[in-house]
């Protein structure tokens, strides 16, 4: 079985992000770029799961320019079998991610796609069920367990009242949560290795995907800032405080 | 003219409130608004959606196999209903977001994920990266909007309506590829995080379960729900649906308490919209004083049980 994993380079999660004085976007000039970490939760998943002999490869793919690349080659230092390169000039939108990516999977005969349940910088978390649906195939969402018996994958998802276990049939999208797994760090000599390792680069044009997206991007704010709060001394001031502006 | 349509969330009892959240998102686009409402055995459900305050109609589907919102046998009906529609929304719960992105990938479009704002009928304001930024997207007029409305930006719309009740049949059998196992509910008597009028949190700091019971004990004494980091809950302190932030819950309460929390950016874009936030840290230089209305520098086994014994 061969396993895909979308692997999106996004600001660190670490850098705070500012608004561009045009509105035009967020400054991204010399900032940290690192691989969303949804994703590398996926990707620790897929290694897990072919380390248990369920599955022979794993492909690492990416949406955009070449800069992608290095997250690529983090996703190949990791244990990825390999990557691909979807070139693209300009931020796709996430229909489009869906529709590129499930041409990779027809062309690579792909039985389990495992993505982040959001991208860290447009939190617009579409992607894997766009997928599914344009797939007509089952979409696991969310998860924070995924266990593969036979040609179906039982799934434990984090929903907003607790946990609920759906079962799957195979070929399948899961989008993965924050409890699944914890990525394992990255080796020197791994690095070195993933150099070596094949890199390929398709276009869209390739893939017979258009460049389109009924979503016009406009300007960009930053968000209103709270009033500047106040300092108490205790307990008891803050219960005072509280009762002054009838919160208690 | 618009014509919404709203995929209504519930538990087969009851409406969810993120419903009439979603409701007054639509308010603000203006036109005609509809519910649907599918599901198995939906009358109660129906009824409490024809009631709320500016709805047109709501529409039904009832078959066993929508018992359960399973997103590729929801995602089937709602398509079979959209047509008649310019826009459809849903909110943007683990429900919504589950769901309606199937929904635009059927339609052809990309969804408008957690609105916050209405700039137009088709212009909308939403957060991105963490709620760092706010961007402001437009739907192209030749396609249909499907978006999640943020539940923390939107108050609920009010009751006193009596829509007409339509029930459509299904237009499908259910999917065989998807079968629904069950659901671990872990919520307790505590008033629910997403709509509680009082929150009191705890991160890493409370540095076990046992030890998170006080968070517990004070939420109770003044009728709070209980909120958690994603350390507390990476740490095993408290279950996954207690957390708060970009990738948690969302949430507006009144009054925030946020204990030995360090004040992420991740953690505070879930909070931003409450009314007042509290923080006690026993670090001064903590980010979280940073968004806090009222602070507190101190250590929280000490202040939890004074506040307690202050408040009687
Ligand atoms: C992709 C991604 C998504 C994430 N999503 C979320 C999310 O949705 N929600 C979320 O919360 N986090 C999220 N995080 C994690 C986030 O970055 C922080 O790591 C997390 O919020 C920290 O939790 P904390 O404040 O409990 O712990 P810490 O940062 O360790 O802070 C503990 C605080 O407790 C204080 N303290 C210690 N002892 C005491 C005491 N006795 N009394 C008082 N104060 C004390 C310390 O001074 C410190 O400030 C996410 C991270 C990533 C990478
Ligand atoms: N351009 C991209 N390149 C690689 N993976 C992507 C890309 N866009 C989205 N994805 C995948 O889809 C997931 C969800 O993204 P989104 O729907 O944009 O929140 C991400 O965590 C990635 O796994």
């Amino acid at each position: 079985m061969k396993i895909l994993v979308g692997i999106k380079r996004v600001v660190d999660y670490n850098v705070r992000v500012r608004v561009l004085p045009d509105g035009s976007g967020v400054d991204i000039d010399g900032v940290k770029m690192s691989v969303n970490p949804f994703d590398e939760i996926a990707l620790e998943e897929a290694l897990r799961i072919r380390e248990a002999g369920n599955a022979d490869e794993v492909i690492v793919v990416s949406a955009g320019g070449d800069e992608v690349q290095q997250q690529l080659r983090t996703g190949l230092a990791m244990g990825a079998d390999r990557a691909i390169q979807v070139k693209t000039g300009e931020p796709l939108q996430p229909l489009s991610v869906a529709r590129a990516f499930l041409k990779v999977v027809e062309r690579e005969g792909v039985e389990l796609v495992l993505l982040g349940k959001q991208a860290i910088d447009d939190d617009n978390s579409q992607t894997a069920q766009m997928m599914a649906a344009l797939w007509d195939r089952p979409q696991a969402t969310f998860a924070s367990e995924v266990k593969l018996d036979g040609g179906k994958a039982i799934v434990t998802r984090e929903v907003d009242v607790g946990l609920e276990t759906i079962e799957v049939d195979l070929p399948a999208v899961v989008s993965v949560d924050l409890r699944l797994n914890e990525p394992r760090f990255v080796k020197l000599p791994d690095i070195m290795k993933a150099k070596r390792k094949p890199l390929e680069t398709v276009s869209l044009e390739d893939l017979g995907v258009a460049v389109e997206g009924n979503l016009e991007i406009g300007s960009y704010e930053p968000p209103q800032p709270r009033e500047k709060g106040i300092m108490v001394e205790d307990a008891a001031q803050l219960v005072g405080e509280l009762k002054n502006r009838g919160l208690l | 003219m618009n014509t919404i349509l709203i995929i209504a969330e519930h538990d087969g009892r009851e409406l969810n409130a993120a419903t009439a959240k979603t409701l007054s998102c639509a308010g603000e686009i203006g036109g005609t608004i509809d519910i649907a409402v599918l599901g198995h055995g939906v009358a109660e459900v129906a009824a409490q959606a024809a009631a709320l305050d500016g709805v047109s109609r709501v529409v039904t589907v009832d078959a066993e196999h929508l018992a359960k919102p399973l997103a590729a046998n929801w995602a089937t009906e709602t398509v079979a209903l959209a047509g008649d529609y310019s826009h459809v929304i849903g909110p943007s719960t683990t429900f919504g977001r589950d769901l309606m992105p199937r929904i635009a990938a059927l339609l052809g479009a990309n969804q408008v994920s957690d609105i916050m704002a209405v700039s137009g009928p088709r212009t909308f304001k939403r957060p991105v990266y963490a709620g760092n930024a706010i961007v402001e997207v437009t739907v192209a007029e030749e396609s249909k909007v499907v978006a999640t409305a943020r539940a923390a930006s939107w108050k609920a719309a009010g009751g006193g309506g009596s829509a007409a009740i339509e029930s459509k049949p299904a237009v499908a059998g259910p999917a065989e590829h998807t079968r629904y196992i069950g659901l671990e509910i872990e919520g307790g008597e505590r008033p629910d995080l997403q709509s509680a009028a009082r929150v009191v949190a705890g991160g890493r700091a409370l540095a076990s379960e046992d030890q998170f019971a006080l968070i517990y004990d004070f939420a109770d004494k003044i009728g709070a729900g209980v909120g958690g980091t994603r350390a507390a809950v990476d740490a095993g302190y408290c279950p996954n649906d207690m957390q708060v932030g970009q990738t948690g819950k969302i949430i507006a309460p009144d009054l925030y308490f946020a204990f030995g929390i360090s004040g992420a950016i991740q953690h505070v874009t879930g909070i931003k919209d409450a009314g007042t936030i509290v923080a006690v840290n026993k670090d001064p230089e903590a980010p979280i004083f940073e968004v806090a209305d009222i602070g507190l520098v101190g250590d929280l086994f000490t202040v939890i049980p004074e506040l307690e014994s202050l408040l009687g």
